[in-house]
């Protein structure tokens, strides 16, 4: 369903930072990109719903390329592309409800959405997904007033909201504590799969990559070095995707993650 | 901070000889520019009359009582203009500052040409008192409160739309990228994403400048742009100081009034 072909990008000041990506994304595949700080990967899924501007090369979207769309069509185009970010990025001054609904900005009318005048359908479907995120109830809270794990789950669903096919998720746990984290991170894979979305997680914890997704990539300085199906990261392949540490030390807690992982899926 | 070198081992000082030199002779030159503007004043100052200060007070003070209270039937009115003049002029200039500083705004500029002139427009009208330009506009429309609802105006859209582009300059991108990618159109990126971020700036500056506007509104009166500082220019041309001090008072309350109100919206809205 997405085909990257020979991504680059060059920002003003400074070296390429993506420098040729090729990737493939199989419809209701979730993938986790991985890779060190200033690696590109908040780039990379930026660029797929263009709120970076990509310097060359192609991205198919159903057969479509995004690169080339006027700004119509994208704006169609990014309706069916839903993004969760690090820092949630939900309007803090509005309400749970009108973040959420906000997902379906693209569906719906300005002046429609300027008096909140969002279908029945929207928001019967707003208030479930509420209450599968486990914040039936804070419809009309106002979104400064919810917890970090709050918010990320508010995020989540005004993303999901869109109807997408493909979640780009960046950095989800970043700003989370470890039992929050791997909450919203159980829960976003448990929703994309009931969905059968296809799903790229920008993650720093290799942990939860391995643990969460089934296809893991690994992108250093710009490159893709490191794809496979999850649950073959060794030592080794962390110095490809790092560089030189010992790895060895934390393997140990690794296993103990896989176990935890097939907890979950069973 | 040099760290010199004597005799007896290395030696600190805050500043080297050369610089400390410099320094006096700064010092030096400001204390007689002083002095010399000190002796000009003095020149052009008729002493006699300084001293002859305290009682000119008591005088004056004391002509101003009993206070002329049957005026305030005249002043009320006046004040009425006032408040008028003070409301539209800031209602026009935040018609006109929202659309400004969008184009001002480094984020929300559609080019940088565009952002210059919109600039531009914003110093040039900063610039000059809202006075001057009444002084101004009067010449133009003819004295009376449509020229000093204009000054008003013209004066509050560079004060407020400055502040206002830069508060559209320091938001908080991230949720704007948000609302964008969920393929909502510009327009409802501005009503979704900038609106909500800025409505607290936007309520806090307009309610400001509103009472800045009453106090500068009795001023401009004075020049020729009507409400309470026509009657009170006319009041000390007359030498009718008890009418004068009905006037002063009741601009005084109104001020308290206007900070009064502006304090409770802007907690209203945060």
């Amino acid at each position: 369903m997405l085909e990257i072909r020979q991504l680059k990008k060059k920002y003003n000041a400074g070296p390429l930072a993506l420098q040729g990506v090729d990737l493939k994304v199989k419809k209701g595949e979730i993938i986790a990109l991985i890779g060190p700080s200033g690696a590109g990967k908040s780039t990379l899924i930026r660029c797929i719903n263009r709120l970076v501007e990509p310097t060359s090369g192609e991205i198919l979207f159903h057969g479509v390329d995004i690169c080339k769309l006027g700004t119509k069509d994208l704006r169609a185009t990014r309706k069916k592309v839903g993004m969760i970010f690090q820092e949630y990025a939900l309007v803090e001054r509005l309400s749970v409800m009108e973040n959420i609904l906000s997902g379906r900005l693209g569906y719906v009318g300005f002046w429609k959405s300027a008096r909140r005048k969002f279908p029945a359908k929207d928001i019967q479907e707003a208030l479930e997904l509420l209450d599968k995120v486990g914040l039936s109830g804070y419809a009309n809270t106002r979104a400064d007033q919810l917890s970090g794990g709050q918010r990320q789950r508010v995020g989540i669903c005004r993303a999901l909201l869109q109807s997408p096919d493909l979640l780009l998720i960046d950095e989800p746990t970043a700003s989370l504590d470890p039992k929050t984290g791997r909450q919203i991170m159980r829960l976003i894979v448990e929703l994309v799969q009931e969905r059968g979305l296809a799903a790229i997680i920008n993650i720093h914890e290799v942990n939860f990559a391995e643990m969460f997704s089934e296809r893991v990539v690994g992108l250093r300085d710009g490159l893709i070095v490191y794809d496979k199906p999850a649950g073959n990261l060794d030592s080794s392949s962390l110095t490809t995707i790092y560089g030189e540490e010992d790895w060895e030390a934390t393997m140990p807690k690794l296993d103990s993650e896989d176990e935890s992982c097939e907890e979950v899926s069973s | 901070m040099p760290v010199l070198t004597r005799g007896d081992g290395p030696l600190w000082t805050s500043r080297d000889p050369r610089e400390a030199r410099n320094r006096f002779l700064k010092w030096l030159f400001g204390l007689v520019v002083f002095f010399i503007a000190f002796r000009f004043i003095a020149q052009e100052t008729m002493w006699e009359f300084v001293a002859d200060a305290p009682f000119q007070a008591a005088d004056f003070i004391s002509r101003m009582f009993p206070p002329d209270f049957g005026y305030t039937a005249r002043v009320l009115p006046s004040l009425l203009d006032t408040m008028n003049l003070a409301i539209f002029g800031t209602f026009v200039a935040v018609v006109i500052s929202v659309p400004l500083a969008i184009l001002a705004a480094k984020n929300t500029s559609p080019h940088q040409l565009v952002r210059l002139v919109a600039l531009a427009i914003i110093v040039t009208t900063r610039s000059v008192t809202s006075l001057i330009w009444a002084l101004l506009l009067v010449q133009i429309v003819g004295p009376g409160l449509f020229a000093g609802m204009l000054a008003i105006a013209v004066r509050g859209i560079g004060m407020i739309s400055k502040l206002f582009y830069e508060a559209i300059e320091e938001i908080d991108q991230e949720p704007i990228e948000a609302i964008k990618s969920t393929g909502a159109s510009t327009a409802q990126v501005f009503l979704y994403g900038y609106v909500p971020q800025l409505m607290p700036t936007f309520v806090g500056v307009t309610v400001m400048r509103w009472e800045i506007n009453i106090r500068e509104s009795t001023i401009i009166g004075i020049v020729g742009g009507g409400g309470i500082g026509f009657l009170l220019n006319s009041a000390i041309n007359r030498l009718r100081w008890d009418q004068v001090i009905v006037i002063l008072f009741t601009i005084l309350v109104t001020v308290f009034v206007a900070e009064w109100i502006s304090a409770k919206a802007r907690e209203a809205v945060l």
